[in-house]
């Protein structure tokens, strides 16, 4: 049997299974939980927790500044953080398409491996499926993540006027970047997906006593759909100065030749955080000192009317609505 | 040009020279303030039709309504090529989803677009196979991969993506590829500016001429509108600086009365426009007697078909009698038609934003990104904030 690509056997429950599983998955995300082997991973959890899952198929598999793997480890992580968690155990559920190239698999699982140790959390437990070529596309991945709330009672539903809303770095990264992997464009510059774990800058802001209100990984939507979810959560408004909205060149001109919004393009290592005014600053100089954050910026405010709408303030000194994006992102004709 | 650049994957895209210096506030606000004093000559309100929907929506996205005075007032026009498909084309469209083995492909929102029985999405949702294209060159790899399939695109658009299936054909032709077949939905814009200025009741007197139907085509194609309609037109491009200086443009020409055409996307715009691109046209395609337009009824010679040696690609000859041919006219609450006409704004509809909306749409011209009604929805109706 070839070792070079997935087998169904791979999948089958016996010798070949069990050999991926030490083989591969065993050996990177080794810890004490995984190796008892036991049904189910046994857990010491206290307190509030808090308890995500995520899917993951993206096209194409890996794509400048990251791969499905790295995509896994931290959507569920962030999904953690955005709720003052510290993320602690996850599983990982794999749906691998028969003839899948053996080095790729082993690429993502160290790519997963290398994220988790970015944040400490562990994968305690996990599934193994192959599915006959055709059924998939090349792999799916499934991560459950539960973490010890460190901040309890941040929600959407509690943003209130006078916040501001801050964002952790540019826009539009993530979705910019797939958009070219698939389509095979060459910038100008390297333009790479945000892809990352926010657990990190996350953690710096809970050590100081900011009375952040809500905090959301811009993922899917991008920040449009955030800020609309978060307006018509809590019944505010929200208003947004265009011109304070960070997003790079080349996201900027990729939008202009599709004809996207870059507020409606994914982000997978950007977060939007809503908190009072008065502490914005304060926050800001925290996220900044971190790695990952040194672009954040306050983007705008929270208000009382029209609540529900988010408003964007154009550089010109006119206004219109930052609306949800609907249905699947598709280029213009013309 | 964008489409040029997608299709030469060597080339290094200079993305940033596609918006720099073109949404500059200061730029926009100083023209904004010479519309307005040079407007305040105008002997009787400029009615400008943007005819590309592109533009409605720069005019609205951008909120540059806000900064123009009353009397200049925006009517938007058919030219989005969504919006304009009559329901029975996207039925044909659906009906060869539909069939055994075939591949369906197309562009952008046109799967959104409802046809008489839903959309190429709701057909695709039950099991069609229909593939929206980001390039239409994409369809060679498809229909390479697919050899016992017969794979159709449904080609849609007006002067800018004519060319694009050209290129698509040609090829096609060159690979020797046999499952490659067309449906032809290629549209013109002068024959749909003469069916507005036909309209008695139009109040029509200037046109923002479209961007990249005009970098293909050349300014030379509004000539006519200007000589026999008496209107000005100024060829602009798609940012706010570009929008902005064209309509400054418009109102400095009616304020000297003169009815010209004047280019201001001049980047990217000559007078003769891509003659390559034009001769690829004429390679492959001939003009309808007719075609009908959605909203604005039958407008002769206003569509291309495959000339009559690619018969062996045209779709529409292949499934002959298995198409729908019936004509089915909009829904009787929506207003489409009298918007692509210019003589009703998106507001006017009674069901705008209330029976139909994005999701739900009645008609394509609030399906489409493109489209007068959906840039309505999206951003008008701003109260002011500060």
């Amino acid at each position: 049997m070839s070792t070079n690509s997935i087998q169904l056997a791979h999948g089958g429950g016996g010798l070949e299974m069990n050999k991926l599983i030490r083989n591969l998955f065993f050996k990177a995300f080794d810890n004490c939980i995984l190796r008892n082997e036991e049904d189910a991973a046994l857990l010491n959890l206290q307190g509030p927790t808090a308890f995500t899952t995520d899917s993951f198929t993206v096209s194409p598999l890996f794509f400048a500044g990251g791969d499905i793997g790295k995509l896994a480890i931290a959507g569920t992580v962030n999904d953690l953080a955005m709720m003052g968690a510290e993320p602690q155990y996850l599983s990982l559920g794999v749906i691998i398409e028969e003839g899948f190239p053996m080095a790729s698999l082993e690429t993502i699982v160290a790519s997963m491996a290398s994220e988790l140790k970015k944040c400490g959390a562990k994968i305690v437990c996990g599934d193994t499926k192959v599915v006959p070529k055709g059924c998939a596309d090349g792999l799916f991945l499934n991560t459950t993540g539960v973490g010890r709330i460190v901040k309890p009672g941040l929600s959407a539903k509690r943003l209130m006027p006078g916040d501001a809303i801050l964002v952790s770095g540019d826009i539009g990264r993530h979705g910019a970047a797939i958009l070219m992997a698939r389509e095979g464009l060459e910038l100008e510059s390297g333009l790479v997906s945000d892809c990352a774990t926010l657990w990190g800058a996350v953690e710096q802001l809970l050590v100081h006593p900011f009375d952040i209100h809500a905090m959301r990984d811009a993922t899917r939507g991008g920040l449009s759909a955030v800020l609309n979810e978060w307006a018509a959560a809590s019944d505010v408004m929200i208003e947004v100065d265009e011109a304070a909205v960070p997003v790079s060149d080349e996201v900027k001109g990729l939008c202009e030749l599709y004809g996207f919004e870059a507020t409606d393009l994914a982000n997978e290592g950007t977060f939007v955080m809503a908190l009072p005014a008065a502490q914005a600053d304060g926050a800001l100089e925290v996220l900044k000192r971190f790695g990952h954050c040194e672009n954040a910026v306050i983007i705008g405010r929270v208000g009382e009317s029209p609540a529900g709408r988010v408003i964007l303030h154009t550089p010109w000194g006119s206004n219109r609505y930052l609306d949800l994006p609907a249905g699947e992102l598709l280029p213009r004709i013309c | 040009m964008p489409n040029q650049a997608i299709n030469e994957p060597d080339s290094s895209l200079k993305l940033k020279s596609l918006y720099e210096g073109f949404r500059d506030a200061g730029t926009i606000r100083a023209l904004a303030a010479r519309i307005n004093s040079a407007a305040q000559n105008l002997s009787e309100p400029l009615y400008i039709m943007e005819v590309c929907g592109g533009h409605t929506h720069t005019i609205m996205k951008y909120g540059l309504l806000g900064l123009i005075p009353d009397n200049v007032k925006f009517i938007h026009g058919p030219g989005c090529p969504v919006c304009v498909m009559p329901k029975e084309r996207i039925d044909q469209a659906i009906a060869l989803a539909k069939m055994d083995d075939v591949i369906l492909l197309t562009l952008g929102d046109m799967i959104r677009v409802p046809g008489s029985k839903g959309s190429l999405a709701q057909a695709r949702a039950s099991g069609a196979d229909v593939r929206p294209l980001y390039d239409p060159l994409d369809a060679l790899a498809i229909a390479r991969d697919n050899p016992d399939k017969t794979v159709v695109f449904f080609a849609i658009g007006f002067e800018t993506s004519t060319p694009m299936t050209a290129v698509l054909l040609q090829q096609a032709e060159h690979a020797a590829l046999p499952n490659l077949l067309f449906h032809i939905n290629h549209v013109l814009v002068p024959p749909a500016i003469d069916a507005v200025m036909a309209e008695p009741a139009t109040k029509v007197n200037a046109f923002i001429g479209p961007a990249h139907v005009s970098v293909i085509s050349g300014a030379k194609i509004y000539r006519r509108a200007a000589d026999v309609h008496h209107t000005p037109v100024v060829v602009s491009g798609f940012e706010p600086v570009d929008v902005m200086e064209s309509i400054l443009r418009l109102v400095e020409l009616k304020n000297l009365t003169e009815s010209v055409v004047d280019v201001q996307y001049s980047r990217a715009v000559s007078e003769e426009g891509n003659l390559t691109a034009q001769a690829l046209v004429d390679e492959y395609f001939e003009v309808r007697d007719s075609f009908r337009w959605r909203g604005l009824g039958p407008i002769p010679q206003s569509a291309l078909k495959l000339k009559g040696k690619y018969a062996h690609r045209d779709a529409e000859i292949h499934f002959g009698g298995r198409l729908p041919v019936q004509e089915i006219d909009d829904h009787k609450a929506c207003q489409c038609g009298d918007i692509l006409r210019g003589l009703a704004n998106p507001m006017d509809c009674k069901v705008f934003g209330r029976g139909c909306t994005p999701q739900t749409p009645l008609g394509s011209c609030m399906v489409s990104s493109e489209g007068a009604c959906n840039a309505y929805y999206r951003y008008h109706g701003v109260q002011h904030v500060d």
